[in-house]
């Protein structure tokens, strides 16, 4: 993985001490809250419903068992002991004190670590596809390409004071496991008909109030060109951006309004001015960050499981993935136990974790988008003493993609912008399918709970969706279906008058049931919805 | 009633104008009637307080002081879902209103 140079390091370093003297100055008195503000949201420190909460950026989800073990201490340390593992593969601490946040960024920066552009109106961590550089499927490692966009974005001049926040996230593969086309900008790393390595671009994506699809915009960038092409994407954004709305000020309404055909029209213009001018970073640049990225040096061994145990053959069957290596798989670590906190991780299950890590795959983690952990590369022979150890922490959920796995926002636990709860009816839905044994009956079916309009839990790609809302001071949620953040991306639809807590775990139930009774063979969820329709859910919700 | 809430300069802390200065605790929370708008001033300028705002609250029958929207009530308390990180609170009904 990608380790700091004597320039990122003195660079990061140099903003602790800047934000100590900023926060010095607000805790004498000598900065106003609207003065401080800005200051601190460009260190990731906002203010939420009971404290600060400070969100530390992980570089396209990839840390090692040291930064692992500081996220561990600093939860100990400076917070309650626990830390919330985000859909944009971040982690935040709720309870940290002002007067402790510049000792926090210090100790992150210790192991290469920052919380700089985790808020504000410019281009936020770049996210990636979890089985990144494991992958059987993948064209090539996207982790060198996602690690040069982060380093082209941090303290660019140009896009510190975006119309709006932006987000982008690099995948090399078909699949897409990283909600890549619901971005702002969302790139694919292909080869062409030659062989060649190049960027497919797709802009204007989102969730939000207003949620899009991103279209194409680009089939192919040569690589030595990415960083001009998406420098062209954003210089077009950031001239005709609305700065007038904030509700109209993503990138997905300009490339709407514009029409997408204009706004490529635009961003070639540019291009072709920005490819004159120079750019692009030098090949070496991208070089030098891909030799961080060669394989471990993976060992043969065995490619068979004993799955003589029923408990670590499910958890086999639903948390591990492919890999590359045929003597090796990837491990999903679930941060959903039934009855949990979606994205919760103790400081101890965060040590447990790096020893893990440390021993079984290669110094290598992940965070997924999620809310879960992964172990990239454990060999097959090892899989159970992981499993062991996973399960004696609470962390082997045989869970990945049921109805158990939810995404769920703080909400209104936590947030100062939701209207209501998310995580309780997280606890109760998969309380309620674990208690009946339908999780395993159910199969895949993703469900995505976000506590207000701004939809950081993905309502609006889940199979099932549900939106909290405040009805006359009252939490409400409405369920909508259909949703997905996969390589067959779609927008769920709302099934239509809203329900209370109980009303909408009851309604949950009730699709399911018309799931089960309508599937065809092999059919999940969101297959048995797109041939059936929304109809038979209304009537079975509203009849 | 009307009652003055913020978060704490240093720690984030919720807190409650009890008159005099900002308590942790909502129950502490007074009637500031027409002078909101002026402590607030006071309070904010002095670098005392974030954000501070009025909400609108009633006091129940056993003296409990119980803000009218649900956000204010969740801040009142903690996080609905970890109990065990809540304001002390000598309100042993304090969850059930809370929502």
């Amino acid at each position: 993985m990608y380790r700091y140079d004597q320039y990122d390091q003195a660079m990061v370093e140099a903003r602790v001490e800047e934000f100590r003297d900023q926060a010095r100055r607000r805790l004498e008195g000598k900065l106003s809250e609207d003065q401080f503000k800005p200051l601190r949201l460009m260190n990731g420190l906002y203010l939420q419903l009971h404290a600060y909460m400070l969100r530390v950026a992980i570089p396209y989800g990839t840390l090692n068992s040291r930064q692992m073990e500081a996220l561990a201490m600093i939860a100990e340390k400076y917070d309650r002991g626990y830390g919330h593992f985000t859909t944009r593969q971040n982690i935040q601490y709720n309870w940290i004190r002002l007067e402790d946040a510049a000792d926090a960024l210090a100790d992150l920066a210790s192991v290469e670590m920052h919380a700089i552009q985790t808020s504000g109106n410019c281009i936020r961590n770049i996210s990636s596809d979890h089985f990144a550089g494991a992958a059987a499927d993948e064209v090539i490692d996207p982790r060198p390409y996602a690690e040069l966009l982060r380093q082209w974005s941090s303290f660019h001049p140009e896009f510190t004071y975006l119309p709006r926040k932006f987000k982008i996230a690099v995948i090399a593969s078909e699949k897409d496991r990283a909600a890549m086309r619901l971005h702002d900008i969302g790139i694919r790393i292909v080869r062409n008909d030659a062989g060649e390595v190049g960027a497919q671009f797709y802009a204007g994506g989102g969730m939000g109030r207003t949620p899009m699809i991103a279209p194409l915009i680009r089939d192919f960038v040569p690589i030595d060109q990415m960083i001009t092409y998406a420098e062209a994407a954003l210089r077009v954004y950031n001239r005709y951006g609305r700065r007038d709305n904030k509700y109209k000020a993503r990138i997905k309404i300009l490339v709407h309004e514009l029409g997408a055909e204009e706004y490529i029209r635009q961003v070639e213009e540019e291009f072709a001015h920005l490819l004159s001018v120079g750019v692009e970073p030098p090949r070496e640049e991208l070089a030098r960050i891909a030799a961080h990225f060669t394989d471990p040096p993976f060992a043969d061994g065995p490619k068979t499981i004993d799955r003589s145990d029923p408990d670590f053959a499910l958890w086999v069957d639903r948390n591990t993935h492919r890999h590359k290596h045929d003597a090796y798989v990837s491990a999903v670590i679930s941060l959903k136990p039934v009855g949990g906190i979606p994205g919760d991780a103790t400081a101890d299950q965060m040590r447990i974790v790096a020893r893990l890590a440390k021993l079984y795959s290669f110094d290598e983690l992940r965070v997924m988008h999620t809310q879960n952990l992964l172990l990239p590369h454990v060999a097959i022979k090892d899989l159970k003493a992981v499993w062991t150890a996973l399960d004696a922490a609470g962390l082997g959920a045989p869970n990945m993609d049921t109805i158990e796995d939810i995404i769920a926002c703080p909400g209104l636990d936590y947030c100062s912008l939701a209207n209501a709860r998310s995580i309780p009816l997280a606890q109760r839905i998969s309380e309620r399918f674990a208690e009946t044994g339908r999780t395993d009956v159910v199969g895949e079916l993703k469900l995505k709970i976000s506590g207000c309009i701004n939809a950081c839990g993905h309502h609006h790609a889940g199979h099932i969706g549900i939106l909290g809302v405040d009805k006359k001071g009252v939490e409400n949620y409405q369920l909508s279906l259909g949703g997905s953040e996969a390589e067959d991306v779609s927008l769920a639809k709302i099934t239509g008058p809203g329900f209370d807590e109980d009303g909408v775990i009851a309604a949950v139930e009730k699709v399911t049931d018309v799931y089960l009774a309508a599937r065809a063979d092999g059919e999940r969820f969101l297959d048995t919805y797109r041939r059936i329709g929304m109809e038979p859910f209304k009537e079975a919700l509203y009849g | 009633m009307r009652i003055l809430t913020g978060n704490d300069l240093r720690s984030g802390a919720v807190v409650w104008w009890n008159g005099s200065g900002w308590s942790l605790f909502v129950d502490d929370a007074v009637d500031v009637g027409d002078d909101a708008e002026e402590i607030l001033a006071r309070e904010e300028a002095a670098r005392r307080v974030n954000v501070p705002y009025a909400i609108e609250a009633s006091i129940d029958e056993a003296g409990h002081v119980r803000p009218a929207h649900i956000k204010d009530r969740v801040r009142a308390l903690g996080p609905t879902v970890r109990r065990d990180l809540a304001v002390p609170t000598a309100d042993k009904t304090g969850w059930d209103w809370v929502i």
